[in-house]
């Protein structure tokens, strides 16, 4: 079984005050997610995208359809706890999940809640500090750190409980540039070094790039699924989802439509299109 | 502004007094409580305070300082001093319509004064130089023999230093809306008391809203990372009794049984 994650017709409508469902946001999602994956999923405003990430939590029960993690069905209530244990969650404002008022004791959190022995705690919360590059910050007080440093905290106490998958629901949201690239750097590695599936979260375009699949969301279904290179060359189709495109892609796109040029617009990265343009305009 | 609040008066240090286990610290201020309401004669008195400056030395946290955890209670302490210097029955030296002062007057109001000076200091040197989290988690260890009667210790702790972790969160948050709704052209300095309590509320009411958004986002946050009380759980940090929290024990054991046997001889 290489799934970690897998939908079957996931729908979820929110409960208005008067107990009833009102309109669903989740309309039928049919995803897995293997093992290992980096998944970025983007979507406009009200596409669904958090709720879905709710749904992979056990936040959020399907009011239809099935959500598996790792074969468990996350409606059992037996499950809950293991589910949290496998998948566990990054959210967008770094204030509103930071516990403690230590970044070490923040970090230990998780870990303390799952009972694991004081020593091995101090261990895992040493190198999980270690590995967002926070570790020489590990006495201060969280509110002192910067939207980037807490977001990195957040993430630390996710790398000390060793989930199988990680989800980050819009983590850069609320962060100036310079904290967007340290978080993202951090997430690249929860991939690469430590073999996490990440499932971010994203309407980052620059970010979405990065991830080794991207799943667009519309209206509360999946409108694109496949390899961020594969997504993004269809502009048309994006943009009528009311989603931009990379620059780099804009611009090739926008030169190819004006001038008539059969320009390959598929640079995901700056040096990808500074190579296509050069090519093109200066030989 | 908001900024200069500092809570419970915490003096960042690495002194003995500083190092001790915060429930050593805590067991100990409360004996000394008790020492100060049974020490009755002169000598027993300037041996605490004798005790009581040694710690402040040992502390490092300046005496000026200390003194000025003093001020709040200078009213109480001249009051209690005033009514017992010439309340107290017994043989007057000083005769004035209804005012008399008695040499037992004269020593009682000395004594209150001295006692309720004492326990102030002695209380805020255990805030001076214990941080807010050790205090919690001192006390949550403390008060724990009682969640066998189902007394919520663990979750009262918790609160206390969720509460700790967002005060300044919501402070910042304060400042931010001030500024919004002075922007906004409100006016907060002038008008008499009622209006200024009254133009209060568009600072209010933001704030309850945010807090209560970031409580319910924080209890997700929690569940997420595997919270469920107190069931199961271990602690990173561990508290354990050194050689200095035995040292301190054993002094104030030592001072306990000096002033009883001084009381005995009517010091």
């Amino acid at each position: 079984m290489s799934e970690i994650i897998k939908t079957e017709n996931l729908q979820y409508a929110y409960p208005t005050e008067d107990g009833q469902l009102s309109v669903p946001v989740l309309k039928g999602v049919n995803l897995s997610i293997r093992r290992g994956e980096f998944v970025a999923v983007l979507g406009h405003n009200g596409s669904g995208k958090s709720t879905l990430a709710g749904c992979f939590n056990a936040i959020r029960l399907p009011t239809g359809g099935v959500c598996y993690v790792d074969m468990m069905d996350t409606r059992d209530e037996n499950n809950t706890y293991e589910v949290r244990k496998t998948v566990s969650m990054v959210f967008q404002n770094p204030d509103n999940q930071l516990v403690a008022t230590v970044v070490e004791e923040d970090v230990a959190f998780a870990l303390e809640n799952m009972g694991v022995p004081p020593a091995e705690i101090r261990k895992r919360v040493d190198d999980a500090l270690r590995a967002v590059g926070m570790y020489e910050y590990r006495a201060q007080a969280p509110h002192r750190l910067s939207g980037g440093q807490k977001q990195r905290i957040a993430i630390a106490g996710v790398i000390a409980m060793m989930p199988r998958c990680v989800v980050l629901d819009e983590p850069t949201a609320m962060l100036d540039p310079q904290g967007r690239r340290e978080v993202m750097n951090v997430v690249r590695e929860l991939n690469r070094k430590f073999g996490i599936t990440v499932i971010l979260i994203t309407h980052h375009m620059d970010e979405a790039v990065q991830a080794q699949r991207v799943v667009v969301m519309h209206k509360g279904n999946v409108l694109m699924d496949g390899a961020p290179r594969e997504i993004f060359t269809q502009v048309d189709k994006l943009r009528a989802a009311s989603l931009t495109v990379p620059q780099t892609i804009e611009v090739l796109y926008d030169l190819d439509q004006q001038d008539g040029e059969k320009l390959p617009i598929d640079a995901l990265s700056i040096e990808e299109c500074a190579d296509i343009l050069e090519q093109e305009y200066l030989n | 502004m908001l900024k200069d609040i500092t809570l419970g008066q915490f003096f960042p240090g690495n002194s003995a007094v500083h190092r001790l286990d915060p429930r050593v610290k805590i067991v100990l201020t409360v004996a000394f409580i008790v020492l100060l309401f049974l020490a009755q004669g002169p000598v027993s008195y300037a041996l605490i305070i004798a005790f009581l400056a040694v710690v402040i030395g040992i502390s490092r946290i300046s005496p000026k300082m200390v003194l000025r955890g003093l001020k709040p209670i200078l009213f109480i302490v001249i009051f209690t001093a005033v009514l017992n210097l010439f309340y107290t029955p017994g043989t007057y030296i000083f005769q004035w319509h209804f005012l008399h002062i008695s040499v037992e007057g004269i020593k009682l109001a000395i004594f209150m004064v001295l006692r309720l000076m004492l326990l102030i200091i002695a209380t805020s040197m255990l805030t001076y130089t214990t941080s807010p989290i050790q205090l919690t988690d001192g006390l949550e260890r403390l008060l724990s023999p009682l969640k066998k009667l189902h007394a919520p210790v663990h979750e009262l702790s918790m609160m206390m230093s969720i509460a700790l972790r967002f005060i300044p969160t919501l402070i910042e948050e304060t400042e931010k809306i001030i500024s919004a709704q002075k922007a906004r052209g409100a006016d907060f300095d002038s008008g008499n008391l009622i209006q200024r309590a009254k133009a209060m509320i568009p600072i209010l009411v933001p704030l309850f809203i945010s807090a209560f958004r970031r409580a319910d986002e924080l209890a997700t946050a929690m569940e997420c990372r595997l919270y469920r009380g107190d069931v199961g759980r271990t602690r990173m940090r561990q508290l354990k009794i050194a050689r200095v929290d035995v040292c301190a024990l054993l002094w104030v054991a030592v001072l306990f049984a000096v002033v009883i046997i001084l009381k005995h001889f009517g010091l």
